[in-house]
């Protein structure tokens, strides 16, 4: 017995809106951050999904590729947290504005 | 001969190289002696190439020295004519100049640009040399344009005075509005005869209608105006005096500015065909004359004098021109060469014996500590009044009885001219050598000191050719008279009644006549001990406010325009569009910038937003 492929897009989907819900209501980067790696996570699992569904070992490739690049991303992204968090005191994004102008 | 040919130009462009490429190691007197001895050698060479000339069957020989431009079925090639006319040219100019440059060598000693001073002058005698050698329009233009800046050059000499720097300027600017002149009389051969080649135009003359040889004539008469300073375009002439002395000699007075008769003179051929182009030539040369006259006669500065004194001279060759009297120009401006070089030259003598000062007013009884310079002035001042038997007289009298001959009206104002000259010359002569003596304020009672033999030797020489160069024109020898020499060069001369020997003697007479009641009217007005009375007019000794009349109808507009241009156009117009792109741009980003606010959920939102817009287009496109 398997599973249908919706199920596994539903999911991703669900993932992927609570990501994004979550990347425009929350002020914390590291929350932010978070949401951002749950909606990459939701690409994968479509890519996957797809990947299986139409036995295209393409799918499964492109998920490492994004896995890398995801974890090159946080920890450039992490490093510019602790600094701010080092000068600020704080992690809230609202308070970032100085580069407008 | 097509050897010796080539050397009369070479060798002043060869002194020039030397001078210019080793100039810092030659010192003060050896660069002036290498620049003399180069025009001496030229001379050399072209008295030979003269004698070789006389012997030749055909006394025109073209010398061909390299193809220059080839363009489809266009060629000129460089090349040197050599005849008559051109070798009577390069005689008095490579003699005047070299003399003139063993002259300098005095004049110029101590100047802190000695060498720059010679490889100018030899470079203008080589410009100089193209000019009367050349074979084509177009080569002669080379050495036009050569004269030309060499005259803009020494000019400016003393380029830290304001007055000669602008001085130069002038004499730019008004030999610009010539040359565009020459240039348009060369497209209109070209157009019309199909070559600039002086032998070709002579030979395709038929094919210039009427109208097109009145405009040849007229373009080439504004290029004469330019150059030999005749009205409409005089007045740089005056101002050029600022110059040296011997540029003053050599370039103003002797050769350069007698460019403009030797071009119409070689163009003899093509004014044959346009009798109206003549008459506007002699009115013009014969206005010159005598406004260049008056002015002379009320003018303070010695070289402002004789600046405008050759003005006036070269009014009578151009009117001799105009008359269709080619050898009598000729005559007049080798006499002239002569007489007028030698004026300049004592002038510069006298200037440099009293510091450098140049007012009649502050010179008198000259005569007894220049026992050099004062007979050799006194033979010139005599020469261009027109004294028997000096050249001056023959030369003037032949011009005079072709205006005769040619219109009444012209030989009227030709002869108000001569007695004008014997005044304007007279006047300057008293005031100088004669009379009490008023420089003593200039040279703090030290006595004046005669030049050195370099500069009392060619006024010497110059002195000697004065008297004798009438002979070059006697009118009972015309077989070796320079008429009968030159003539030949001109074909077929406009139709002229010859003037009987009675006619000519009996105008020789009114001449003299003339000339000395002009003498005696100088002399009783000016020989009275101080205060002697004033009789200048400042209406002669603003040179008729030409100058101004220029400056309102010219100058001020064009400098109303310029402040037009400098105040409205640039920051209204030029400005206001750059200025008005970026402030235009600006303005519209105004509004655009607000969206960049630095919160990051606000790009989020936009990129969920643009995300949602694909996702729906996408699948609108699948339905």
């Amino acid at each position: 017995m398997s599973i249908p492929i919706a199920w596994y897009l539903v999911l991703a989907a669900v993932l992927f809106g609570i990501g994004a819900f979550g990347l425009l209501t929350k002020r914390s980067a590291l929350i932010m951050f978070m949401c951002i790696e749950l909606m990459l996570n939701a690409v994968n699992l479509t890519f996957v999904t797809f990947s299986r569904s139409f036995s295209d070992i393409g799918g499964q490739v492109t998920v490492f590729f994004v896995m890398v690049v995801a974890a090159a991303e946080v920890t450039v992204g992490l490093g510019i947290v602790v600094a701010v968090f080092r000068k600020r005191a704080s992690t809230s994004v609202d308070e970032l504005t100085e580069l407008k102008d | 001969m097509a050897h010796v040919a080539v050397l009369i130009p070479l060798l002043p462009l060869v002194g020039f190289l030397i001078l210019i490429t080793m100039g810092n190691q030659i010192k003060e007197p050896t660069s002036g002696w290498i620049a003399t001895s180069v025009v001496g050698a030229s001379f050399i060479a072209t008295v030979i190439a003269f004698v070789l000339l006389l012997h030749r069957h055909s006394r025109e020989a073209t010398v061909n020295l390299f193809s220059w431009i080839r363009v489809g079925n266009f060629h000129v090639h460089v090349a040197l004519l050599l005849d008559p006319l051109s070798i009577t040219m390069c005689l008095f100019v490579t003699g005047i100049s070299a003399l003139i440059h063993l002259y300098s060598i005095g004049y110029m000693h101590g100047e802190k640009d000695f060498n720059k001073f010679f490889i100018y002058l030899n470079l203008f005698v080589f410009s100089m040399l193209v000019l009367v050698l050349a074979n084509s329009l177009l080569f002669t233009f080379v050495g036009w344009e050569g004269v030309g800046v060499c005259s803009y050059w020494l000019v400016s000499y003393y380029f830290e005075k304001p007055a000669a720097a602008s001085a130069g300027k002038k004499a730019f600017i008004y030999n610009r509005v010539g040359d565009l002149g020459l240039l348009f009389a060369m497209f209109l051969l070209f157009h019309h005869t199909g070559s600039l080649t002086y032998l070709t135009i002579f030979s395709h003359t038929s094919s210039l209608s009427p109208t097109t040889a009145t405009l040849v004539v007229l373009s080439l008469l504004l290029a004469a105006a330019g150059k030999s300073a005749q009205i409409p375009l005089f007045n740089w002439l005056p101002d050029a005096m600022e110059g040296p002395t011997p540029v003053s000699a050599l370039i103003h007075a002797a050769t350069m500015v007698t460019a403009g008769v030797y071009l119409l003179c070689r163009m003899g051929p093509v004014l044959a065909l346009s009798s109206s182009g003549r008459l506007t030539i002699a009115i013009i040369g014969a206005a010159t004359a005598l406004v260049a006259a008056t002015i002379a006669t009320s003018q303070r500065d010695i070289k402002k004098v004789l600046a405008f004194s050759t003005v006036s001279q070269i009014g009578y060759m151009i009117l001799a021109v105009g008359c269709g009297a080619y050898s009598a120009a000729i005559f007049l401006m080798v006499a002239h060469a002569f007489f007028k070089a030698l004026l300049f030259l004592g002038s510069g003598s006298v200037i440099h014996s009293l510091n450098g000062e140049q007012d009649l007013h502050l010179m008198g009884g000259l005569r007894k500590y220049l026992p050099l310079t004062f007979p050799t002035f006194l033979i010139g001042w005599l020469t261009i009044s027109g004294i028997p038997p000096f050249a001056g007289f023959w030369a003037k009298g032949d011009v005079l009885v072709n205006a005769f001959e040619y219109n009444k009206a012209l030989w009227v104002v030709g002869l108000l001219t001569a007695v004008l000259t014997a005044y304007y010359m007279s006047r300057l002569f008293v005031l100088t050598f004669r009379g009490t003596e008023r420089f003593r304020g200039i040279t703090h009672d030290h006595d004046p000191h005669e030049s050195p033999w370099v500069m009392t030797a060619p006024l010497v020489i110059l002195a000697v050719l004065s008297v004798l160069g009438g002979v070059l024109g006697l009118p009972w020898i015309h077989v070796s008279s320079i008429e009968g020499f030159i003539n030949p060069v001109f074909g077929a001369l406009p139709a002229l009644s010859h003037a009987s020997t009675t006619v000519q003697w009996s105008l020789g007479i009114v001449d003299v006549i003339a000339a000395v009641f002009g003498l005696l009217a100088a002399f009783t007005l000016w020989r009275r001990t101080e205060p002697w009375p004033l009789y200048e007019s400042s209406f002669l000794y603003h040179v008729w406010h030409w100058d101004d009349f220029y400056d309102a109808t010219i100058g001020r507009p064009l400098t109303a325009f310029a402040d037009f241009s400098s105040d409205v156009i640039e920051p209204d117009v030029i400005d206001g569009a750059v200025m008005g792109t970026a402030v235009s741009v600006r303005k519209s980003s105004e509004g655009l910038r607000k969206l960049q606010d630095g919160l990051v959920r606000h790009y989020a939102v936009a990129m969920v937003l643009g995300i949602a817009v694909i996702v729906l287009f996408l699948v609108g496109r699948v339905w």
